[in-house]
């Protein structure tokens, strides 16, 4: 393969590159645990109400369940996401995506590319979309989404998320078979940085957790965000919801939560989510859409000459 | 003149099940459109791929017939007030008619005059009429819709262009802010953009541009080179239309290429393989000359052949990885035994509402055990449906189910037999789950029919108890299809279980053995049992058994499904014969009197109170037929005696003015009528 030699980071920058040119803002990756790209706040909040937005950015997504001490090459506590939302979504984001990667040297006459039906949904943020897994050759490479509904509202105009598995793709560009073979950048590989991390976090989320904690830091986090949504404190709210969705996982992990009491978890958190989400829309609307104000202003200067 | 119309619809990647049924749905809209607007037309063609729904109105007509006719209204006093104002008649009338009052002109017909109108209308042209499709299109449904943009329109997916062709003429049909045009769009990656000057240039200059536009010779594409494949390399491939059809509709030009992996993990079951190639990867398995899988895969490319050798390396790296996870799961699940599975199941939930999986299993082992006696089963089948219930649902906690959710129960059977379980414990536990849809295999051993049957009506008692009863609309637990399930087995395996009588004797096997709800009440159990018989219900129509002997059968006091089967049976035999009218009307002549007299059925027959020899003689051919048990038999028996009901009412007085001779007669009747419900409420029959 021509591109073999394409690092992570070098990866990562070409798409960052090639997005920051369709108007997506560079943004770093959200420092709250989290279990996927969508939870960060730059995709969560940022798709509900009406203002325009436009971000590209790493996202490390810890799925403590998914663990395997570092010892299953394809899979992991942590993975990276690369996520780009925008909204409204473009009338050519399908395009833009095939062309971001071409950027990556994977040229669509030279593969199989297809989209396959995957209407995505997670319950537990009270989240749905319409859209595919993108199929490269046969390896699901991305997730393609337009999104109907996040914490329960309905997202207008629709926002499109694009998230790249980042070592998927690479094992596909780099030709390896393991993600632990992996090269960051500069010689350094996957291994180097992340297998310890790996089985530390899996020791930790399966045999050494304390589940009483646990329990109790559930319902600490909780408390606290439902105190700060009364308080109209929006982002801190948010954090405090994004460590209860951390914190349920890590206690599923264990084996912690009883089939029956999961359902009850997951609701818990999607109340939260759902009421965080009306008071963000609020409170954008208090300071009039900010966003919304900057487009027009931006439509107008350019119509004006 | 006519010329051919084209319209299609260009959207991203449709999902693969929805393309063909789409494209038939906008045919048959338009169709229906056409007609109603007294357009004339040949046919209607359909293309569909990926990307598009397309159709072709051939020959269709370049205006509606001109209307020339006079039509006759209402009489002239009627349609003039007194005033000679037009009254409400006429101007409806002239309304009607498309016209106004002015146009009203009157004629004598016969001595009376009348108003006419001459209604004159240059037919629309078709041009303007098509105009109209974009209704069509927001009309369309689909099992999915989404938004997109700001819009409130909703579509299976965001449509980029249209093209709206009649012969050469643009017909500028409009969705939201897309105007139909000439121009379509190629393959996504081979092909480019097109200008049509024709609607019927369609298929051609779209296969210039790498798209196979209609569906089947796509199809037939994919066959022919799968078949070319196949031959040259000596292998077999087993037909399947679903997966042919969806791959179908993933691509809009198809190359088919063979991949393979290394044969060990052929080791593995067959099923591992083919969950792994079909349902995940899409991929049609292979097989040797001797039926044997082989470590090879048929897949099908949306492209040409350039670089196929990325894409053949590409999809073997990914199957691999993905066997590769299987042969894992699979060694890991096998170091331990069974019991260590079982375990686990006291923390998976069958419901929130009802219980564990562990509960559930100790429900079906004693719902099971009082059927296998109500059935009179042999102590070995007992034995092995005992050992197969406190087992069945152990697979849901082993990895390889954890992964491939769709081998629940295959698994199960695997690991039992690898554990050195009993065929027939291994076998019923992937039988279980069948029928998996409504008209699906069912289970073919008596200890799989048996946990099948078991397992169903705990689910269907314990969702009801717990207040989850499906609606008309909505049947989010398929506990329909449960029920469906349970009536296709007992009659396969001729099992008898009326259910009004079973249902309060398994609730209570059942009470203080578990900590679930049961029905607490009669009407509880008989929400079950109604349930239940709708199903029979559906059933017999399925089966084309006349909705009249439906009714009839299931009116019957009897609710056992083989009963109900058997006495539709042999109404619908009979149904024609000339025989059935006078027996079906006699018997209900009784219900009837019976009803009339409000006799509850408190008496005795007592042939002291008989009077005569018609007596005597419907009173023995009661007892004759009180010790027939097969009902087609029983309809026999009725055929015989009709004439002697007939010759006793025509010699006795029913209602007879001493007392005890009346309600002796009733009861006579009663017996009759007790033999007749057997077969059902024959009142409820529609006799010609």
């Amino acid at each position: 393969m021509a591109n073999k030699k394409l690092t992570i980071q070098d990866m990562i920058f070409k798409l960052e590159k090639f997005w920051s040119s369709k108007g997506c803002m560079v943004m770093p990756s959200y420092d709250v645990e989290k279990g996927a790209g969508t939870m960060s706040p730059y995709t969560f909040l940022r798709a509900v109400g009406p203002e325009p937005w436009a971000a590209c950015y790493v996202e490390p997504s810890r799925r403590p369940a998914d663990g395997r001490y570092g010892d299953n090459p394809n899979r992991l506590f942590q993975h990276h996401q690369f996520q780009v939302v925008i909204k409204p979504a473009p009338e050519d984001i399908q395009q833009y995506y095939l062309d971001s990667l071409k950027e990556l040297g994977i040229n669509p006459l030279e593969h199989d590319i297809r989209f396959v039906e995957d209407n995505w949904e997670n319950p537990s943020m009270g989240c749905a979309g319409v859209g595919w897994e993108v199929w490269l050759d046969g390896m699901e490479v991305s997730q393609f989404t337009y999104f109907q509904v996040v914490g329960e509202l309905d997202v207008k105009p629709t926002m499109s998320e694009i998230t790249y598995g980042v070592e998927r793709l690479a094992s596909y560009i780099q030709d390896v078979n393991s993600v632990f073979d992996l090269e960051w950048g500069d010689g350094v590989l996957y291994r180097d940085i992340f297998k310890e991390a790996e089985y530390e976090n899996s020791k930790y989320a399966f045999e050494e957790s304390n589940q009483k904690d646990l329990l109790q830091f559930f319902d600490v986090y909780e408390r606290t965000a439902k105190e700060l949504i009364g308080l109209n404190l929006v982002q801190p709210a948010y954090d405090y919801i994004l460590k209860c969705s951390h914190t349920f996982n890590l206690l599923d992990a264990r084996g912690a939560v009883s089939v029956t009491e999961r359902a009850g978890y997951l609701a818990r958190i999607r109340n939260l989510a759902h009421e965080v989400a009306v008071c963000f829309v609020e409170e954008r609307e208090k300071r009039g859409f900010p966003l919304l104000k900057n487009a027009e202003d931006k439509k107008a200067g350019l119509e004006n000459g | 003149m006519a010329k051919d119309y084209l319209f299609e619809i260009g959207t991203e990647e449709m999902p693969a099940h929805v393309v063909e049924r789409s494209v038939k749905q906008l045919a048959d809209r338009t169709q229906k459109f056409l007609k109603e607007n007294g357009l004339k037309f040949k046919c209607i063609k359909t293309f569909s791929t990926p990307r598009r729904l397309t159709i072709l109105v051939e020959e269709l007509a370049e205006k509606q017939d001109d209307i020339d006719e006079i039509k006759k209204g209402p009489a002239k006093k009627i349609a003039l007030d007194q005033d000679k104002n037009w009254t409400k008649a006429a101007q409806g009338f002239a309304r009607g008619q498309g016209m106004t009052t002015d146009d009203i002109y009157f004629e004598e017909l016969k001595g009376t005059e009348y108003a006419y109108v001459h209604v004159q209308k240059e037919g629309k042209k078709t041009s303007f009429i098509l105009l109209g499709m974009s209704e069509i299109v927001k009309a369309m449904t689909f099992p999915t819709k989404m938004r997109w943009d700001s819009n409130d329109f909703e579509f299976v997916r965001p449509i980029h262009w249209l093209v709206s062709l009649f012969g050469n003429e643009v017909v500028p049909v409009k969705i939201l802010d897309i105007t139909a045009g000439r121009k379509t769009e190629g393959h996504r990656f081979l092909g480019d953009s097109v200008v049509l000057a024709n609607s019927s240039d369609y298929e051609d200059a779209l296969k210039d541009q790498f798209v196979i536009v209609d569906a089947t010779k796509r199809r037939n594409m994919i066959v022919d080179q799968m078949n070319k494949l196949v031959k040259k390399n000596n292998w077999q491939i087993k037909p399947d239309k679903s997966l042919l059809e969806e791959v179908t509709n993933l691509v809009e030009y198809p190359t088919v290429f063979a991949g393979s992996f290394a044969k060990n993990y052929l080791q593995m079951p067959q099923e591992v393989l083919i969950t792994s190639m079909k349902d995940n990867q899409r991929y049609f398995e292979v097989y040797d000359q001797n039926g044997e899988l082989i470590n090879h895969f048929i897949s099908v490319r949306n492209g040409n052949k350039d670089y196929l050798e990325n894409v053949v390396s590409g999809n073997e790296k990914v199957l691999v990885a993905r066997l590769d996870d299987a042969q894992f799961f699979y060694d890991e699940d096998r170091k331990y035994p069974l019991s260590h599975f079982v375990q686990k199941l006291d923390n998976v939930s069958f419901h929130d509402k009802i219980g564990s999986m562990s509960e559930k299993m100790k429900r079906v082992q004693i719902i099971g055990d009082y059927l296998a006696n109500k059935w009179n089963l042999d102590a070995q089948t007992i034995k092995d449906f005992d050992r197969a219930s406190q087992l069945y649902k152990f697979d849901l906690v082993t990895q390889m189910v954890g992964e491939f959710a769709e081998l629940q129960g295959v698994m199960g059977k695997h690991y039992a037999k690898l554990a050195g379980e009993k065929d027939d414990v291994a076998e019923a536990i992937e039988e279980h789950y069948m029928p998996t849809t409504s008209e699906g295999k069912l289970p073919a051993t008596t200890v799989g029919s048996l946990l099948s049957v078991a397992d169903k009506l705990d689910t269907i008692i314990t969702f009801f108890a717990a207040g989850m009863i499906p609606s008309s609309s909505n049947d989010p637990y398929a506990l329909r299809r449960y029920a469906y399930g349970i009536v296709r087995i007992l009659l396969e395996q001729k099992w008898s279980l009326p259910f009004n009588e079973v249902l309060p004797e398994i609730v209570s096997a059942l009470e203080k053995k578990t900590p679930a709800k049961l029905p607490k009440t009669a009407e509880q159990e008989e929400q079950i049992s109604s349930f239940i018989r709708d199903r029979i219900n559906q059933y017999l129509q399925k089966n084309n058994y006349k909705y009249d002997i439906i009714d009839a059968v299931l009116a019957s006091s009897q609710q056992d499904p083989i009963q109900i089967l058997a006495a539709a049976k042999v109404l619908q035999l009979h149904h024609d014969d000339d025989k059935f009218k006078p027996v079906v009307e006699s018997l209900t002549r009784i219900n009837n009197i019976l009803k009339k007299a409000k006799y509850k059925g408190q008496n005795e027959v007592k042939s002291d109170l008989f009077d005569n020899e018609t007596e005597t003689e419907l009173a023995n051919g009661v007892k004759k037929l009180n010790k027939v048990n097969d009902l087609a038999a029983l309809y026999d028996g009725f055929v015989k005696l009709q004439p002697v009901i007939d010759l006793y009412f025509d010699t006795n007085m029913i209602m007879a003015k001493d007392e005890a001779v009346k309600n002796n007669r009733l009861a006579q009747l009663n017996s009759v009528a007790q033999l007749a419900n057997r077969l059902g409420d024959l009142s409820k029959l529609v006799i010609k």
